[in-house]
């Protein structure tokens, strides 16, 4: 019976618990009891999500080629606009990095958030599930609401317990994505003309002209090339990053920036195959700059959340490079692998950065400091930490063995089908992603005690240890063995491909 | 055999995860037994193996593990081939490896990161096995990658010394500047056959030779050519072979042990190795087999050069170990493949044992590594120096010692292979490899008549001190300088001559080498050693040695002398022909620069200054301007409204 609205129970249970946090307060006093219960409550919401997450995960099959987990009820008559909820393999991995983070990021603010804590806890909870209201929303309308709402916990996040210079960041931050998502409204609006319905499965039957194609394709592109973010509309992403939260930050990488990917691989190119194929080369270039220019770019960053934010964007240019690969490939395999490294490379990179925005977060609660030049010799003092540091690091340069190597193993010898040089400049990420990594490690965490701050440091506590524990864990276990994560999403990409194969026109 | 292949692997890792994990918990000594134990279990089953493999009449075998992933019809395995090459890599992999544990126990007895020491070298021990047992491309650059990765946490292994996390990240970009060629070179592997697993990729390999590839717009290379050379330049970072060769001398910042598992014996040789099983691929272009030829010769002369003017004593090993890799790779390029091989094998052997001697002297001298400081250690230290002395001739390929089985026939072959009937190709290989012989009896004797004969330049403070020492140490010495010593005399036979490797490795009749020396010039062990004297390759060993002994024991003041009288040649030397320069100065500075004029011109300028808040400020002003207009006073708004009636009326009435 609750089988069948699971979706909805991975929406609105958080997003419930998100109110109740409201309710239970805080007490006024971090310490209080009654702070400790909200505490508790916030936990145990996102782990019951997460567990009902496990139960879509069981019920999930890889060999069906629709949608599955079905919800379909009218929401409002006038426009013909539907509850319509539904999961394919492309969906629900993001679905489950979701449910994943989540108590991750609640656990890692247990104690160090000390204003307001459970307006805190509760807007991480009602975004999870606006998050996943995205990931799950098959209905324009409904997917456009998500996709909003979602803006404004997070612009809370920031503005309210970010940094020194967070106002300016989180107008960036706000203006840059809504200004984004309101031509995707436009977008749906147009569409909506034209089939008189909103939902996005008949959007991807419709024929629709070239020209218009290509207008769709450029009005999502705003929308989600900002969210990705790709060249050249990437600068919010460092500043909010540099001024959000810990748990922000965290949440910011490891999932709201895949609502761009997700968008290109939901909306962009089965409703406009053609414009997505006539604007691919475009792509492609925008992907490789990501790569190549953020790398150079990460290299230089004197403060650590910069430069993973900036790492993130490099990575995130995988993403989109293999998504536009296919009509490149001349072969008859090989976008089907570009594919599945896009999506590969976008969980493996939720993992990651989020991994590495905990340990930022580690060193700033101690120190109060982002800069690495106010680091140095971390593992004198902090041995275990370095080791699950230079672990995340490695990840993060994408070593094999590690969830990191996976996706862009597999972009990488897609488009060397597609073209020698793409395959060459994506490559340089192995040279420059180990460089702006390893040289922030070797500043950071190597080195003699580099003064008192870093002498006084004491190492990871249980709570912040289990955390890495766990996402330690789950990048090994993705790097040794992705065949669970790629069989989910094999059969869905094949059928994304045939769709986006077939001409509109 | 399938639970054999399985245990030699695992053993050593979860011996790794629990010396690492569990270390303050089993303590010091747990630590290292745990280890021990695992590596020597490996090392034992990799015995079984590989006699079971020459004796036992096994076939090979190619067995999948587990599925690693699925997509788009490429099968992405873990998986073993396990056939006469792997076995011999095995067995001495595990055989180095379990030397080298051993003597780290009195090598890093004080040293306060013991256990971690334990845990990284087994983490290396499963990881080079996992490179060298693959039967497919993602495992081989998984392995390959990992020991790269060992590699770096132990050249940094004292990671409070600044000289030795420089050398760790300088290490790993080269590699990965290697690696990068590799990851394209496998791309390039699928795009021609769709398979990563070596049989199905092997079986196609003329259907890759068979076709082309548009690199440069100009005219299309050859497939196999351009697999070949990406493939290659992985193996150049791996195995340091010139330009990517600067990391290996200032990896010497790691602990001695490792420097001789890893910088010496077993995770440099990884690129030999490669292009060796890879051999089915690299027949098919003799373009990438020049390639790789002329790069061999270039290190193996111009490296051994350098180590004339060291006064480390590792660092003077490390060139020596650059110069005999250049010859690995020259025998790889003429086609000899199991020459290389059997060179890579007698090789880590003699090679261990230089470095580790040269640790036991470091010990000794309580970790002073200067040749200069030192003198006549010979009479404190009987075992370091007559193990010492055993390494160091069959190093420059002394008659009868292995060394001289390997490169002798080395340089044999190479002077057979007229094949490419690229004169120049071929004058330079040989040139290089047979002058390298000088050369390489020149540094090795400097050093060793510097460290164990001559004047006692140490302090009398020092001296008192000096002793052999403890058994953990000369042991393992030892135990290597026997295959060192005598391993050549009953393998050098079946290695090159008959057939060893049987189908492991493939070459093409027309340019057989070792095929056509066994025929003209092969009888046994015993008569390569009689015949040795009538060779130049003796004689300028033997000169070599004497120009050691007559440079730096009877007339040291002469070296000083051309010091001064070739002040730029000595220079050029010094400064290692100038690439470390070249590196930090070029590349790596100038990637920060363009980073730093990307960041503040591009992104911060342009991006943010110009166009996000220049459009920010632009709206401002605008808003500044239209703000004029909305005063707050009733009249001004009732004018508007007026005046917006009349227009209105006006075009409702005329213009429609």
């Amino acid at each position: 019976m609750l089988a069948n609205y699971i979706l909805s129970v991975l929406i609105w249970l958080p997003i419930a618990g998100g109110v109740a946090l409201l309710m239970i307060g805080d007490g006024g006093d971090v310490k209080s009891s009654q702070a400790r219960l909200m505490r508790l409550t916030a936990l145990a919401f996102s782990l019951l999500t997460f567990l009902a997450s496990i139960a879509l995960y069981i019920g999930f099959d890889n060999a069906e080629r629709g949608m599955q987990f079905v919800e379909r009820v009218l929401w409002v008559d006038a426009f013909n606009v539907w509850y319509y909820l539904g999961i394919d393999g492309i969906s629900a991995p993001l679905i489950l990095l979701t449910t994943f983070i989540t108590p991750l990021v609640v656990i890692a603010g247990w104690d160090s958030i000390k204003t307001r804590p459970a307006q805190y806890f509760s807007a991480f909870l009602i975004l999870e599930g606006l998050m996943i209201g995205v990931f799950s929303a098959l209905d324009g309308l409904l997917f456009y609401v998500f996709w909003e709402a979602m803006l404004i916990p997070m612009f809370l996040i920031i503005g309210v317990w970010g940094g020194e210079r967070r106002i300016y960041a989180t107008l960036k931050f706000f203006l840059y994505t809504f200004l984004g998502s309101v031509l995707m409204l436009v977008a749906f609006i147009w569409l909506y003309v034209q089939t008189d319905s909103f939902d996005l499965l008949t959007f991807m039957n419709a024929p629709i002209g070239l020209m218009a194609q290509k207008l769709i394709f450029l009005a999502f592109l705003i929308a989600f090339a900002v969210k990705v973010p790709m060249w050249p509309v990437h600068t919010w992403l460092p500043d909010a990053h540099v001024e959000a939260p810990t748990g922000g930050s965290v949440i910011l990488a490891a999932i709201m920036l895949k609502m761009g990917g997700y968008g290109f691989i939901r909306l962009s190119l089965p409703i406009v195959p053609d414009g997505s194929e006539y604007f691919s080369g475009l792509m492609i270039a925008l992907s490789l700059i990501a790569v190549v220019y953020i790398g150079f770019v990460a290299l230089m960053q004197k403060d650590m959340k910069k430069l993973i934010a900036y790492s993130s964007i490099a990575h995130m240019g995988f993403a989109t490079l293999g998504m536009f690969l296919m009509w490149w490939i001349v072969a008859d395999t090989g976008a089907g692998l570009g594919m599945s490294g896009a999506m590969v490379q976008m969980v493996s990179h939720g993992l990651i950065s989020g991994a590495m925005f905990l340990c930022v977060g580690v060193l700033y609660d101690r120190v109060h400091s982002r800069q690495i030049a106010d680091y140095g010799g971390v593992a004198n003092t902090m041995p275990v930490f370095a080791a699950f540091m230079v672990l995340f690091a490695m990840a993060n340069a994408g070593l094999p063995g590690t969830s990191g190597f996976v996706g862009e193993f597999m972009v990488i010898i897609a488009s060397f089908k597609a073209n020698f040089w793409f395959a060459f400049l994506a490559a340089t990420t192995l040279v420059l992603g180990a460089a702006y990594t390893l040289w922030m490690i070797k500043r950071v965490v190597y080195g003699e005690v580099a003064n008192d701050n870093v002498a006084a440091l004491q190492d990871l506590n249980a709570r912040e240890f289990i955390v890495l524990a766990i996402l330690a864990l789950s990048v090994l276990l993705l790097g040794v063995w992705p065949a669970p994560l790629v069989d989910m999403m094999n059969t869905s990409i094949e059928q994304l491909l045939l769709q986006v194969g077939q001409s509109k026109l | 055999m399938y639970e054999y292949y399985l245990a030699i692997v695992l053993i050593p890792l979860a011996a790794s995860i629990v010396a690492g994990l569990a270390g303050h918990k089993i303590g010091r000594a747990g630590a290292h037994w745990i280890t021990i134990v695992g590596v020597g279990v490996s090392f034992l089953l990799s015995t079984i193996v590989l006699y079971n493999m020459f004796w036992g009449g096994y076939e090979a075998e190619n067995l999948s593990v587990y599925t690693w992933a699925v997509t788009d019809g490429l099968h992405m395995e873990v998986g073993f081939l396990v056939d006469r090459l792997t076995a011999l890599m095995m067995v001495v992999v595990t055989f180095v490896s379990f030397m080298v544990h051993i003597y780290t126990i009195g090598y890093m007895h004080d040293d306060p990161g013991y256990q971690r020491f334990f845990s990284y070298i087994s983490l290396f021990t499963f990881s080079m096995l996992m490179l060298v047992m693959s039967n497919n491309f993602l495992q081989l650059f998984f392995g390959w990658e990992a020991v790269g990765l060992v590699s770096y946490l132990l050249i940094g292994f004292w990671y409070k010394r600044e000289s030795a996390i420089f050398a760790n990240l300088k290490a790993f970009l080269v590699n990965r500047v290697g690696d990068f060629g590799f990851i394209l070179g496998i791309s390039a592997v699928v795009m021609f056959t769709g398979s990563l697993d070596y049989a199905e990729v092997f079986g196609q390999a003329e259907s890759i030779a068979s076709q082309q590839l548009e690199v440069t717009g100009f005219s299309p290379w050859n497939a196999m050519t351009v697999v070949c050379i990406l493939l290659f330049i992985g193996a150049m970072g791996k195995s340091a072979q010139a330009p990517l060769h600067v990391w290996l001398p200032d990896s010497m910042e790691g602990p001695t042990p490792i420097s001789a598992l890893i910088h010496a014996a077993t995770m440099v040789t990884a690129g030999i190795f490669m292009v060796a099983r890879m051999s089915p691929l690299y027949e098919f272009s003799t373009t990438a087999l020049a390639v790789v030829i002329v790069i061999g010769a270039l290190t193996a002369f111009f490296m051994g050069l350098l180590g004339i003017v060291q006064n480390d004593i590792k660092r003077v090993v490390a060139y020596s170990t650059l110069s005999q890799l250049g010859y690995m790779t020259v025998a790889l390029g003429a086609s000899a493949y199991s020459a290389a091989i059997f060179h890579l094998m007698t090789h880590a052997f003699f090679k261990a044992l230089l470095f580790l001697a040269a640790g036991s002297v470091i010990i000794a001298m309580h970790h002073e590594q200067d040749i200069r400081k030192m003198g006549g250690i010979r009479k404190y230290m009987p075992i370091t120096y007559w193990t010492a002395l055993v390494g160091s001739l069959a190093l420059i390929g002394f008659p009868g010692f292995s060394g001289f089985f390997s490169k002798d026939l080395l340089i044999e072959a190479v002077k057979e292979s007229h094949w490419h009937g690229q004169g120049a190709v071929y004058w330079i290989a040989y040139l290089s490899v047979l002058l390298g012989v000088f050369v390489t009896a020149l540094y090795s004797f400097r050093m060793f008549f510097l460290v164990f004969h001559g004047e006692e330049r140490m302090s009398e403070e020092e001296k008192s001190h000096l002793h052999e020492t403890p058994a953990v140490v000369w042991v393992p010495l030892v135990l290597l300088a026997i295959p060192s010593a005598i391993i050549g005399w009953f393998t050098v036979g079946p290695v090159l001559f008959e057939g060893y490797f049987g189908s492991a490795i493939f070459v093409d009749e027309t340019r057989d080498v070792l095929a056509h020396l066994g025929e003209t010039f092969w009888h046994d062990s015993l008569g390569l050693f009689t015949h040795s004297v009538v060779t130049p390759v003796f004689w300028l060993a033997a000169a070599g040695v004497f120009t050691a002994w007559f440079l730096y024991l009877k007339r040291p003041d002469i070296p000083d002398t051309i010091q001064k009288k070739a002040q730029g040649l000595y220079n050029l030397l010094d400064r290692k022909y100038y690439f470390d320069d070249l590196y930090i100065k070029g590349f790596a500075a100038g990637g920060r620069s363009f980073g730093k004029f990307l960041w503040q011109k591009g992104d911060e300028l342009i991006i943010d200054g110009l166009l996000v808040n220049g459009t920010a400020n632009m709206v401002g002003r605008l808003a500044g301007v239209i703000r004029h207009i909305q005063t707050g006073y009733l009249y001004t708004y009732a004018f508007a409204m007026i005046i917006g009636l009349t227009v209105l009326l006006g075009w409702l009435i005329w213009v429609r």
